[in-house]
């Protein structure tokens, strides 16, 4: 399939709200349920082995109209709370059989259980993912917590998430992120031939289709990609930080790579390519998840990872993908990324890495202000 | 309006020993360098200041430290210095001010805020706490041990949540031993334990007395002189001793029938933290109604005494353990919130709520607006909302807050009367 073809379906899809995604789906699989999961991280494996569709949870984007939430959620919070409750709201979401939660901020953990009460008819979870990752006793905490969530959608869907089914769809995502970490090396490698927008929407649609259906999809594009025509040009190649939750508008994308960056590392959509590498071993798989995500997470701003300082894993980044600089680029009001801001950005000046911040919201529709601030950025940085 | 209602002139014995225990922890911290005396860092919610003490390792707490530089309107300066570093000015202005001071040179090395000797992140549902002390840990060079408190989302805290909590209450003991260079000994922690349990009966009992038509203290603006004892000091005999002197204080006051105002007018629940730069211009908006706080939600932060949960000297452990996992405010989520304020309205028979919403802390204020509308529409409930900040001055507009408040009170005399003029048809 052609690579412009695949853009286009993942644009295609991207578009549809996600009630719509989750209907579509369950019209092809009759009795099907679908969970759709918030920001960042949930163990998608553990949804799909109970034969449900795991979907992304991430607002409304510029789709939807606040009416509602702007009443139960003050100015100060972030665009994706708020507009996740409007989709709920407004029945953009009735397709969707249940929402899982987890403590990745304060706003995340308080709209959770608003979202419980709002809409009481729907299976909403909510994760206490672990912060200590040096205890000895967090792997297990980790597997009861995934365990309990097991049980929770076996309560309540009468779906069984037996031992064998998890372990097939942790294989099924392993070699879902294989794949997912196989376009972002090709990204590195030859950023001309990739932009960073098409690889968003691609991995967007990773997170509103059924992993092995994305496979095939990610198989054709990793296969038609080398062949891609491209002449590289004299852009800067910068980092991306700061965009784990809230998703930016397209337009974002295009501005930073039409005012001369070469995207060639993110953190967009970084629960669902979540580990380093493969999940590992034999044996248990909620044992096996658990430790995983103690043990093989990537660096974020909602996990604490006490055997590493919080730059650490920035700088490693920018030097793995060969960057000139690091573009940090939080949400408004996203207060992870605001305070990691500080200890990354001396971690960098530190490095002697340049950087540099814009903020966006989801809603944001002019981008001249931050295409004039990368302009000059770059240009500052290319002919120094 | 009726009669102008007044303060009582005399704060009582209550202020007064908080002061001084408080005068005294800190002086104890000011020498605690020059002593050699081991610091914990601690934060407020849900804390296991008792394993402190007991390992011998001074707690100390950055929260109590930027709420103190606030109502000493110190606040502003630091907060800029933060900013100027690079935080946001949408980041919680505690940490701003905290880091502020460091950036200063109010803290550190010869200064009366020591750098701790180890920082321990109680994480008790607030994920800036996280954020705070990875960042006091990196200025301080301290060893960050990160206490990893299973967020209430069941109805009881699982085997697992309380296994997983105690191991690391273990592990906090054996990091406290090395840096301390002694043996912990378990029977101290009982001991200290017991000391705990008489401090959480004694404000207990004190936030029971509210409930009395007027109430002896107002359950916002003077619980503060309270929660310095129990959130910092719990533990030691001096906080078990004040605790036992305030409840025989209240209820003398109950037994003349004398409340905080010279008429108690409203009876209101409060919910958020005060705004500490105008402390007192805040209350007086209150007080000018004849309003008088009988419960409040900011109050128990650090532990909720009044449903009758005590540290239990025999699992001394297993109860520290329960206490961070569920008997406080910050681990639950915020409609289980509602419901501990629908107690407040219904048993301390409060007329109104109020809500002050702060942007800093949106553990406490993200989805307020829900609230009011649960308390307003399902309840019934004549609920206030109002918005500024505990720490930054700037976000405090008095004038719009005034004309708020003015227009409540104004509304629930108003329903006050007419219900009054139906019953007496």
């Amino acid at each position: 399939m052609a690579i412009d073809t695949i853009v286009t379906e993942c644009r295609d899809l991207v578009a549809r709200p996600l009630g719509a995604v989750a209907d579509a789906w369950k019209l092809a699989h009759p009795g099907g349920r679908a969970v759709a999961s918030y920001p960042v991280w949930a163990p998608a494996e553990i949804i799909h082995a109970a034969g449900m569709l795991p979907l992304a949870l991430l607002g409304g984007g510029t789709s939807v109209e606040l009416t509602h939430a702007d009443a139960r959620f003050q100015s100060f919070v972030c665009s994706i709370a708020k507009s996740t409750l409007e989709l709920g709201f407004q029945g953009l979401v009735a397709g969707v059989d249940g929402f899982v939660f987890s403590n990745i901020c304060d706003v995340a953990r308080n709209l959770g259980s608003i979202y419980k009460r709002n809409f009481p008819e729907a299976f909403v979870e909510y994760l206490h993912l672990p912060q200590n990752s040096t205890s000895s006793a967090v792997a297990a905490y980790t597997a009861s917590e995934l365990r309990r969530l097991a049980a929770a959608i076996e309560d309540q869907f009468g779906l069984a998430v037996t031992e064998t089914a998890l372990a097939k769809s942790i294989e099924t995502y392993n070699g879902l992120r294989a794949r997912l970490r196989a376009l972002y090396a090709f990204r590195i490698a030859e950023p001309e031939k990739l932009s960073t927008t098409e690889l968003y929407l691609v991995l967007r649609a990773a997170a509103l289709a059924p992993p092995e259906e994305t496979i095939v999809r990610l198989d054709a594009l990793l296969a038609a990609l080398p062949a891609r025509g491209g002449r590289r040009q004299d852009r800067m190649r910068v980092v991306l930080e700061g965009l784990f939750c809230e998703q930016p508008p397209l337009g974002l994308l295009e501005v930073l790579e039409e005012a001369g960056c070469y995207v060639v590392e993110d953190d967009l959509l970084l629960g669902w390519r979540w580990f380093v590498d493969d999940v590992p071993g034999d044996g248990d798989p909620f044992a096996r998840l658990g430790a995983a995500y103690v043990d093989r997470a990537v660096p974020s701003s909602t996990r604490h990872e006490g055997r590493q300082h919080r730059a650490d894993g920035l700088v490693e980044k920018v030097r793995r993908a060969g960057a000139d600089a690091v573009i940090f680029a939080p949400a408004k009001f996203c207060e992870p990324a605001l305070f990691d801001y500080v200890l990354m950005k001396q971690g960098l000046e530190r490095a002697g890495i340049p950087h540099m911040l814009v903020e966006f919201e989801e809603k944001m529709w002019t981008f001249e202000r931050t295409r004039n601030e990368i302009e000059t950025f770059v240009e500052s940085m290319l002919f120094e | 309006m009726a009669t102008a209602v007044t303060e009582r002139a005399y704060q009582g014995r209550v202020h007064e020993q908080s002061r001084r225990l408080m005068a005294a922890w800190m002086g104890e911290l000011g020498r605690a360098e020059v002593e050699g005396v081991p610091t914990g860092a601690l934060m407020i919610s849900g804390n296991c200041v008792e394993l402190l003490r007991a390992c011998h390792v001074l707690p100390m707490f950055p929260e109590v430290t930027a709420l103190q530089n606030a109502i000493r309107h110190k606040s502003l300066p630091l907060i800029l210095k933060a900013e100027q570093a690079g935080y946001s000015s949408d980041n919680c202005a505690y940490v701003k001010a905290d880091i502020g001071l460091f950036l200063d040179g109010g803290m550190g090395p010869g200064t009366p805020i020591p750098f701790p000797t180890i920082t321990v992140c109680n994480y008790v549902g607030c994920n800036v706490y996280v954020k705070w002390f990875e960042h006091l840990a990196d200025i301080s060079g301290s060893k960050l041990f990160m206490l990893d408190v299973p967020f209430a989302r069941t109805p009881e805290p699982s085997g697992a949540d309380v296994q997983y909590v105690v191991a690391q209450l273990r592990e906090l003991i054996a990091l406290c031993e090395s840096v301390t260079g002694r043996k912990f000994d378990i029977d101290e922690l009982r001991e200290i334990l017991a000391h705990a349990a008489r401090a959480e009966e004694g404000y207990a009992r004190c936030k029971h007395l509210t409930k009395h038509h007027p109430a002896p203290f107002d359950a916002y603006f003077d619980s503060i002189n309270m929660m310095g004892p129990i959130n910092v000091l719990r533990g030691t005999p001096g906080a078990a001793e004040f605790f036992d002197d305030a409840v025989v204080e209240f209820e003398g006051l109950v037994a003349q029938g004398v409340g905080p105002l010279s008429q108690e007018r409203f009876r209101t629940v409060i919910e958020g933290p005060p705004p500490y730069p105008y402390y007192k211009n805040f209350r007086n908006l209150f007080t000018k109604w004849g309003a008088v706080a009988v419960q409040s939600t900011y109050s128990t932060v650090g532990g909720i005494w009044e449903w009758g949960f005590r540290h239990d000297p025999k699992r001394p452990l297993e109860s520290i353990a329960e206490q961070m996992l569920r008997e406080n405010l910050t681990n639950r989520s915020i409609v289980d919130r509602y419901q501990q304020i629908r107690r407040y309205v219904e048993e301390w028979q409060a007329d109104a709520l109020v809500i002050h919403s702060i942007k800093s802390c949106r553990l406490f204020s993200a989805g307020q607006g829900d609230m009011r509308d649960y308390f307003t529409r399902e309840l019934g409930v004549s609920t206030l909302l109002v918005e500024s900040d505990l720490e930054d001055p700037r976000y405090y507009a008095e004038a719009q807050i005034k004309n708020r408040i003015d227009a409540f009170f104004e509304a629930l005399e108003h329903k006050k009367l007419v219900a009054k003029a139906a019953a007496a048809h």
